[in-house]
């Protein structure tokens, strides 16, 4: 009498938040080690394999996306703080903002516009739904702060969640060759240019170049969250995307 | 008790934040007007704390982890994705490269424009 016994507790495990929870982290720390032992792959970025790996299952097990997210939550909800604790970082990074202040201003404004713009523009070209478009426009800012702006502007945050660790691996991906091609040397402007367009993940990418380099990619990302999360949502609605 | 008490601190942040977007129908999301006051408070002291440093290094060294369960949320969005992969995907990858390119000739323009001004006033 195996069989009902086993069932018995799959039903008692899928009511509760614990499974949900605990899968998630298990996914994340397999998927991490897989991350180091290929010598950091861009290509194999704990987030997107983790999500592959706990979809797979989710679809296996028959299970619906709001029992998993009983347990997820949890994990999700530190998505606040976490973004509270960016100040930290940015506050280490004063006295170099303060030199660099008037031309980093220009360049984290002016990259939240096109960043968001060439994206839409794009979208709207190629026959995407409004919604879709909404929802890729933050895709250059760092997870909790462009799920804030998606869900706020009318999108998809759990779609922006995922365009934006897609858009942060394809520019971590590209970003060194990039700047070779274009032939920059300078660490500070390759950090900046990382940070914008690939937040987090591009960061990470940018300390494995130089120290000098992942500082301001941090500093970028910083500071575009907060411009996108007062510019976008303002500047949408200014050309009527939104009602 | 460090890390205790800088994500109490946190939170108290967070808090703060999110009640002001709501009184004050601020167009920003909560947290990021809490990072925005914590920043100002930590300049406005001139130094951060060890509790701070703790729970914020503590959060932000497993910041992708976070994105996990969001990421999964795709699952519900399946049939938008099947139907606009392509768009989507071109969207990404060539906005992804225009922002890039754009703004590290921005950043090196301004860099250059601003230097060469102050050389000149100077």
């Amino acid at each position: 009498m195996v069989e009902p016994d086993l069932a018995a507790i799959w039903v008692y495990l899928s009511a509760t938040p614990l499974l949900g929870l605990t899968i998630t982290l298990i996914a994340y720390s397999l998927a991490y080690r897989l991350y180091i032992y290929a010598n950091s792959n861009p290509l194999l970025n704990p987030v997107l394999t983790s999500v592959i790996v706990l979809i797979i299952l989710l679809v296996l097990t028959n299970t619906s996306y709001e029992t998993y997210f009983a347990g997820g939550q949890f994990v999700h909800f530190l998505l606040g703080p976490a973004t509270v604790a960016l100040a930290i970082p940015l506050y280490q990074q004063c006295s170099k903002l303060r030199q660099l202040f008037i031309p980093v201003a220009i360049t984290v404004i002016s990259g939240v516009i096109i960043g968001a713009f060439s994206s839409i523009g794009i979208a709207w070209f190629l026959g995407a739904s409004l919604q879709t478009q909404l929802s890729l426009s933050p895709k250059s800012v760092t997870a909790p702060v462009a799920m804030g702006i998606s869900e706020q502007i009318g999108g998809l945050p759990s779609l922006t969640a995922v365009l934006v660790v897609v858009t942060g691996i394809i520019g971590a991906t590209i970003g060194t060759k990039l700047f070779d091609l274009m032939r920059i040397k300078d660490d500070s402007v390759k950090g900046i240019a990382m940070g914008i367009t690939a937040h987090g993940i591009g960061t990470a990418r940018a300390f494995q170049v130089s120290p000098e380099m992942g500082a301001f990619s941090g500093l970028a990302m910083a500071l575009s969250a907060f411009a996108s999360a007062v510019i976008l949502p303002w500047l949408l609605n200014l050309i009527g995307m939104l009602n | 008790m460090h890390f205790l008490n800088g994500i109490t601190l946190l939170l108290i942040y967070q808090l703060i934040g999110e009640v002001s977007v709501l009184l004050l129908r601020i167009p920003v999301p909560g947290p990021v007007l809490g990072m925005v006051m914590l920043f100002l408070t930590l300049a406005f002291r001139g130094c951060s704390t060890a509790s701070l440093d703790s729970a914020s290094s503590a959060l932000l060294s497993h910041l992708s982890l976070l994105f996990v369960p969001a990421g999964v949320g795709m699952i519900v969005h399946f049939d938008r994705i099947i139907h606009e992969w392509l768009p989507i995907t071109i969207a990404l990858v060539l906005s992804t490269v225009i922002t890039m390119a754009a703004t590290a000739v921005i950043m090196l323009a301004s860099g250059r424009l601003l230097s060469k001004k102050g050389q000149k006033d100077g």
